[in-house]
């Protein structure tokens, strides 16, 4: 009899650090943030509760915040379709088991293992006004472009980076799930001669979209999380033409030392992750129907 | 063979030649940019400011690398980034190979609650609870400590879900007939179940450093103190070291980065590969 109930015990014990550590360093947090974001608190005074204030300056009274949001917004969507554009493009060229196939994957997927600090410094590099791509430019008798210092370009840069670094990794991921689509059906239709854009658009797209979707909402929630090229390439400039969402949380943070109105816009964050995390469930639930 | 046959042939073969040649253009645009950073980091100062850049380097020079050796205290901040992913990769395995395994192996009540917690904890990123989490260790003053850069990271919400995949695949049998064998669970968790999963806690912990050694965010809102500040942190200060920007210094201490890495996807590509497809396809 004790020993049963020591068993039944037993489970709780194992998960009890878990679940503790979620707590305090997940949950908690996201409770405390939202209490914050009424404060005025800036660890040198006191803090002072002063109710919406911090979230009616949000949208109204800066009008910075809307700007980093759009940024945010734009940068996510451009972000989202090229690499799920590209990469069931490249899913579907590298398909075939060939060595050439399987090197050309693994170099894709290098960047995905190296730190964002430190592809964004390689770019950083590439894009200065002397750098290879102005060089390239060059070649073809083109006139430089400005990249990083320009504010008509300069997101283009952190959305270029974003995507180089993580193309190979979305292209395997979906080349993994054409994989998984029966083979006789993709035999059926090389037996036809079907050709790659046929295959694509009558074979895959259909077969792929729960995957897809799931991916849109992986994708999406990743890129809201944009920070590190960011902050190493450009600090939101020129002007706020690359202020994103996290990089300004940080900044009046970190530099302003404005905490609670930083909690507001970490709160408005928060909101868009919950929302993507309820789709990101449902896309998972259909997925498994699916297949 | 007929005429309109072999030039449909030539057409081929023209086709195959243009398709490889393409994909290793491909392959070369993911592979170029780390050779463009070795190259600058062996160039002088000089050359690395000319333009059109040169190829490769002409003078070649360990300047760069000197600068940073000289410039930065290289191994203070090597032995805070082993110290800090260390010490995550210990405090993983203990809080959650446990948690995976009762997720496993045991039924009981809350489990479902319990799990979506977890999975729910997945979902939530870093940059949503950093500020919270700041003013937390700023209030128990241990901004100056590890402890920031270590304890956030104690419960590895993907490590619990690919264990738990794993335990869930051993065959129930071999837990009953050491449980009629009068082991206590402890000892079958540790003895028995444990050993079988050793590939996939190598996974774990090699994704965990990964991870960890490319940090650049957290340890930036997190330390108020050099001491205690990761390699990639130095490494993005190595602006400020010259006057000026220097391109070959900046280079060589990101080589110093990056080299690690792309060595150990030299070495485990293909089970780096697949661990992590596997945590996007999740």
């Amino acid at each position: 009899m004790k020993e049963n109930t020591k068993r039944k015990l037993f489970p709780y014990l194992l998960i009890l650090p878990s679940a503790l550590f979620l707590l305090v360093f997940t949950m908690y947090p996201c409770i405390y943030l939202v209490r914050l974001s009424f404060y005025e608190y800036n660890l040198l005074k006191p803090p002072k509760w002063i109710g919406w204030k911090n979230y009616v300056d949000l949208f109204t009274r800066n009008v910075d915040f809307v700007v980093a949001l759009k940024n945010t917004a734009i940068y996510t969507a451009a972000i989202v379709t090229i690499l799920i554009l590209f990469g069931l493009i490249l899913a579907v060229c590298l398909q075939r088991e060939s060595r050439i196939n399987s090197f050309v994957q693994r170099a894709m997927f290098i960047p995905h293992i190296v730190g964002m600090l430190s592809v964004a410094m390689i770019f950083q590099w590439m894009f200065n006004e002397k750098g290879l791509f102005n060089a390239v430019l060059a070649i073809f008798r083109l006139p430089g472009l400005k990249w990083l210092n320009s504010s008509d370009t300069a997101l283009i840069c952190i959305i270029i980076v974003a995507v180089w670094k993580s193309i190979g990794y979305y292209a395997l991921i979906l080349l993994s799930s054409l994989k998984a689509i029966p083979a006789e059906i993709n035999e059926a239709a090389l037996l036809d001669d079907a050709g790659p854009v046929n295959r694509f658009f009558h074979i895959f797209m259909p077969m792929l979209s729960p995957q897809i979707f799931f991916l849109l909402v992986t994708i999406t929630i990743n890129s809201f999380k944009v920070f590190e090229s960011v902050r190493q390439m450009t600090k939101g400039g020129p002007g706020n033409s690359t202020n994103v969402l996290v990089y300004y949380i940080y900044n009046y943070a970190f530099n302003y030392n404005k905490y609670g109105y930083a909690a507001a816009a970490g709160v408005v964050l928060l909101l868009i992750m919950i929302v993507m995390t309820i789709l990101y469930f449902k896309a998972m639930g259909k997925r498994v129907h699916y297949q | 063979m007929s005429n309109p046959n072999m030039i449909r042939k030539a057409g081929q073969m023209t086709g195959r030649a243009a398709g490889i040649a393409l994909k290793l253009f491909l392959a070369l645009i993911f592979i170029f940019p780390f050779y463009w950073m070795i190259s600058t980091s062996f160039k002088t100062y000089a050359e690395s400011e000319q333009f059109p850049p040169s190829l490769y380097p002409h003078t070649w020079t360990l300047e760069g690398y000197q600068t940073v050796f000289e410039g930065l205290e290289l191994g203070m901040y090597l032995r805070n980034s082993l110290i800090v992913i260390v010490a995550i990769i210990i405090l993983q395995m203990a809080v959650s190979v446990p948690a995976a395994y009762a997720y496993a192996v045991y039924e009981f009540k809350g489990a479902g609650i319990l799990f979506a917690m977890v999975l729910v904890a997945f979902m939530i990123p870093s940059q949503v609870t950093f500020i919270a989490t700041y003013i937390m260790f700023s209030k128990m003053k241990l901004l100056k400590t590890f402890w920031p850069q270590i304890l956030p990271f104690g419960a590895n919400a993907f490590g619990i879900f690919m264990m738990r995949q794993h335990f869930k695949q051993i065959p129930a049998e071999l837990i009953e007939s050491a449980r009629l064998d009068q082991a206590g669970e402890f000892n079958i968790m540790i003895h028995i179940m444990l050993p079988t999963a050793k590939s996939t806690v190598v996974t774990t912990c090699l994704l965990s450093f990964i991870s960890h050694w490319n940090a650049y965010f957290w340890p930036l809102v997190m330390t108020n103190s050099e001491e205690v500040r990761p390699l990639t942190i130095a490494i993005s200060k190595l602006k400020d070291l010259d006057l000026g920007v220097v391109w070959p210094t900046i280079m060589a201490g990101n080589a110093l980065l990056v080299v690690p890495m792309l060595l150990l996807f030299l070495a485990a590509s293909r089970k780096i590969i697949q661990s992590m497809a596997y945590r996007g396809m999740k």
